[in-house]
């Protein structure tokens, strides 16, 4: 059969060319953690076999998972990832390196975050492999909601949530600390996509028209209402400025997508300049982050961080000091929120522009997938986990460069955490489950069955 | 739902284009200015580890950097501290730079894009870039005679300065101020020790760190005779040959006190030329001159000589000399005799008498004479310009004459050399009651043919008040520097 009938056009694998995309990433990746080591002491580090040898199992093995679960997915994604990770690594152990230099009881981060690394992998395969379909996760609408509620209030808990920096967003489990809000964001896609399509015609359609906006009846809209302003009021006690933006946008666009009515955006719109504004009034942590904001130079706000990170992506310029060159470990943080200051203090305007068309290629594969998806809620899941990867990546990088003011988030695939990255690779795990459902071509229906029987889809 | 999709994906490319825009604006656009903030430490680690040029004077080093082997590659050097200090000024990690060190710090760090080139190819060649050689210039022997000169009427601890010009192009020969001190102390590594040199430095009150030829103005007292003079002939009412008064004292009108002469005595007789007032710089006909030309042709003059403007680019905050406003007759005839509330650098003295050397014109003092890439390609050379047009040259010939009387057979004899026609003015300035007066003496030489003007102002030597003179501490100085430019 030359094509699909529904779309004439039928895709091919492509996992030829994700291997060899991989094998770039892995060259990237390897050859930045050996660029360090010549950086900072001269030699090739002696551990670069073990290391690069891990690195590339890991994505080999990934390859070979989608390979086998998966033939059809969207062959960048996974290589894009690999190199953002392997990136990510090489920075954050060039940081533990300039660390080790001032003390030698610094407590270093490339091997934690490998160990994630390798947990969100894991989690990866177990998506690929146990979830078949992506439309078994609609089932799991209201399960998932509750569970992201629960999620975002754990650190709230006395015993168990933890205060660092300001935000109460962690918890601590024995040795481990763990960011519930990053899975939470997984979870509330999938509430909000099972929500929309089960009630999308209802929104859009029954209700009243004031002032030439369509508003929706009250019970269709109500419990994801209730839902935006739980996660909302939750984020506000926990002073994580950064995650309330990320879901109040990631609501908005899904409700824009659902419903086709450009109406939503203008009304989330004004509800966000209101919420900002009556933000800004309210909490003193927000004034300082604007005031920070506007003027980093004045010593008004405590903005030393902001403006290190401007020094320092500003001594890096347009090719950088080179890696293991700079001085990254001025910038507090730059572990973690602020990786990309250090990017471009020693990989320069070049390696960060390489960066952000990275994961902007990541958000555009995973729009493509949502377009070619055929339900409406891969649809939807496809679309919000690739709103909300492009405006984490938005606020964070857009923080660090004094784009708009500084909240916290991390910098997906390349922040030191685990639970950012974990919930990462789920992400992408979603995603490559979706475009594989959506790549595929349809079974050859024609003829074998009657054209009247109802079909039979298995959702279960 | 795949329309609001296309919308959000071309959303999404807008936030990624802002991202890209933003950054090149942050990384690219506003990089020069972000590198330029005092409180940016990449920038200063790095110029400290560079290799910065060295400030030369007669080609010999007055600072330079050596390799060092601790966590900066280079270490700032000055091999003559005390003596240049006040014109290489310091380099230190942690209290910034200061005179040439800062004036011509884009040449001495490498950064200035004159350097362009040269950073280019050590960007490809991988080798560190190497800041720039700045040579000055000062005469070597002028300010070592100068040096000396201070040291010997007081030691370490005399408060004084000296400033000398060549008055053909303006070109500093020599500035040297006293109490100086040790810029090799504020260039230390060892970062801990800073703090306390500096509390020390700038808490002083003798102020060491302060250039007394440029950055502090004093009563001229008689040297501000010649400013007088020339005004007086430049109006074209006197020549030196007018008769002035020359009694014991001037009645000051709405006053009852009257201006004596600095001895009590009459200057030698009732009426005498302008050119015995100035030979015995007689305050009696100078203060009485004062109130004939006024004080708006006193001002005039004064700044036609530079008084109320800042002209030195190669030196930071240099000190404005005053002339003051709005003056009544007996606070003109004061300031025609360089009292009341005129004050001069002991430079713009050196540029009235260069100015007056060199046929009128005052030249624009520089300090750097040329400027050299690390290969020793000349980037940039001093192009002596004139600054002002003071007085004719008929006035300048005439105004010598009087100046040559001054050291033949006046008060500025101290000054003489023999076979050598020096012109010259002394002054002896009082600042207040309670403390000692300055003891000023300008001059030049060859006064037919001059190649060095200077001014020599002596604050406090440490003397009892009344060997304090113009003529006895001051002119001698003047005289070795004058001897140094000349015997070279």
């Amino acid at each position: 059969m030359p094509g699909n009938p529904l779309t004439g056009f039928t895709h091919r694998r492509r996992r030829g060319a994700e291997l060899f995309l991989i094998v770039i990433s892995l060259i990237v990746g390897i050859g930045a953690y050996a660029a360090v080591g010549l950086g900072v002491e001269g030699t090739v580090p002696a551990d670069i076999v073990g290391y690069g040898g891990w690195l590339a199992v890991l994505v080999i093995v990934c390859h070979i998972v989608v390979r086998m679960t998966a033939p059809y997915a969207d062959p960048v994604l996974l290589p894009v990832v690999a190199a953002l990770n392997g990136l990510g690594l090489a920075m954050i152990h060039r940081i533990d390196l300039a660390n080790l230099e001032q003390n030698s009881d610094a407590h270093t981060f490339a091997r934690t975050q490998l160990m994630w690394m390798t947990l969100g992998v894991l989690i990866f395969i177990a998506v690929l492999v146990f979830l078949r379909d992506h439309r078994r996760l609609q089932a799991f609408t209201f399960t998932s909601g509750l569970a992201a509620i629960v999620l975002l209030l754990l650190p709230l808990m006395p015993v168990l949530g933890t205060q660092i920096n300001g935000a109460r967003i962690w918890i601590h489990l024995g040795p481990f600390s763990f960011q519930p809000g990053e899975i939470a964001k997984v979870l509330l896609v999938i509430f909000f996509a099972g929500y929309l399509v089960l009630h999308r015609d209802a929104l859009a359609l029954a209700g009243r028209r004031v002032m030439g906006i369509d508003l929706p009846r009250g019970r269709d809209l109500g419990p994801i209402l209730v839902m935006w302003l739980i996660s909302l009021g939750i984020l506000v006690f926990q002073r994580d400025l950064g995650s309330s933006l990320l879901f109040f946008g990631l609501f908005l666009v899904m409700l824009y997508v659902a419903t086709e009515r450009p109406g939503w955006l203008i009304v989330g719109g004004l509800l966000f300049v209101g919420g900002a504004y009556a933000g800004y009034l309210l909490f003193g942590h927000v004034q300082a982050r604007v005031g920070a904001w506007l003027d980093p130079f004045g010593s008004k706000y405590d903005s030393y961080q902001i403006v290190q990170g401007m020094y320092g992506q500003a001594w890096g310029g347009l090719v950088g000091r080179g890696l293991g060159q700079g001085d990254p470990t001025l910038i507090p943080f730059s572990y973690s929120d602020f990786i990309i200051a250090a990017i471009g203090e020693e990989l320069g305007l070049t390696g960060v522009m390489a960066v952000i068309m990275l994961y902007g290629l990541i958000v555009e594969r995973a729009l493509r997938t949502a377009l070619v998806c055929r339900d409406a809620f891969g649809k939807l899941v496809a679309t919000g986990l690739a709103v909300v990867f492009a405006l984490q990546v938005f606020v964070v990088i857009g923080g660090v460069t004094k784009l708009i003011p500084l909240t916290g988030l991390t910098t997906p695939f390349m922040s030191y955490g685990g639970s950012s990255l974990v919930a990462n690779w789920a992400i992408i795990a979603l995603l490559l489950r979706i475009s594989d459902q959506a790549r595929r071509p349809l079974p050859d229906l024609t003829g074998s069955m009657d054209e009247d029987a109802t079909q039979v889809v298995n959702i279960r | 739902m795949n329309k609001p999709i296309r919308t959000m994906a071309i959303f999404c490319m807008a936030l990624f284009l802002a991202l890209l825009v933003n950054s090149t604006y942050l990384q690219y656009l506003e990089a020069d200015e972000l590198n330029s903030h005092n409180d940016n430490k990449r920038v200063r680690d790095a110029e400290f580890s560079r290799e910065r040029g060295a400030i030369l004077v007669g080609g010999d080093s007055v600072a330079e950097s050596v390799p060092t082997k601790d966590q900066f590659k280079f270490q700032r050097r000055y091999p003559q501290a005390q003596k240049y200090a006040h014109l290489t000024g310091y380099y230190s990690y942690t209290y910034g730079r200061n005179a040439v060190e800062l004036t011509q710090n884009d040449i001495l760090s490498g950064s200035d894009p004159r350097l362009f080139v040269n950073r280019v190819v050590d960007m490809f060649g991988n080798s560190q870039p190497k800041g720039g050689d700045v040579s000055l210039t000062i005469d070597p022997k002028a300010q070592e005679a100068a040096y000396q000169g201070l040291r010997d009427l007081g030691g370490p601890d005399i408060k004084g300065a000296v400033v000398a010009l060549d008055p053909s192009t303006g070109a500093i020969l020599a500035n040297v101020s006293s109490p100086s001190y040790d810029p090799n102390l504020l260039a230390s590594h060892r970062l801990s020790t800073l703090p306390d040199v500096w509390k020390r430095l700038s808490n002083d009150p003798e102020r060491p760190m302060l250039n007394r030829g440029i950055q502090e103005i004093y009563p001229p007292g008689s040297t501000f005779k010649l400013v007088t003079a020339a005004a007086a002939l430049s109006s074209g009412q006197y020549t030196p040959d007018s008769k002035v008064p020359g009694g014991t004292s001037l009645d000051l009108p709405l006053t009852d006190t009257n201006l004596p002469n600095e001895n009590g005595m009459s200057c030698g007789g009732d009426k005498i030329t302008l050119t015995q007032a100035l030979q015995v710089s007689c305050n009696v006909a100078f203060g009485w001159l004062g109130m004939q030309i006024g004080d708006a042709a006193l001002r005039e003059q004064a700044q036609k000589f530079g008084f109320g403007d800042k002209y030195l680019d190669d030196l930071n905050d240099q000190a404005v000399s005053r002339f003051p406003a709005k003056l009544d007759e007996p606070q003109t005839a004061l300031s025609a005799i360089g009292q009341f509330d005129v004050a001069a650098t002991p430079l713009q003295m050196a540029m009235v008498t260069a100015g007056i050397a060199n046929g009128g014109t005052v030249m624009k003092p520089y300090l750097v004479d040329e400027v050299r890439s690390p290969d020793l390609e000349v980037l940039d050379k001093a192009n002596p310009e004139p600054y002002r047009s003071a007085v004719s040259s008929s006035v300048a010939r005439d105004l010598t004459q009087m100046m040559i009387e001054v050291v033949d057979r006046g008060t500025g004899t101290t000054a003489q050399i023999p076979g050598i026609k020096v012109a010259g003015k002394t002054g002896t300035a009082q600042s207040s009651v309670d403390r000692n007066p300055y003891a000023w003496f300008v001059s030049f030489a060859p006064a037919d043919d001059p190649k060095v003007a200077v001014a020599v102002l002596v604050e406090d030597a440490g003397v009892a008040r009344d060997a304090i003179s113009g003529s006895g501490l001051a002119a001698p100085i003047a005289k070795r520097v004058m001897e140094a430019v000349i015997n070279k």
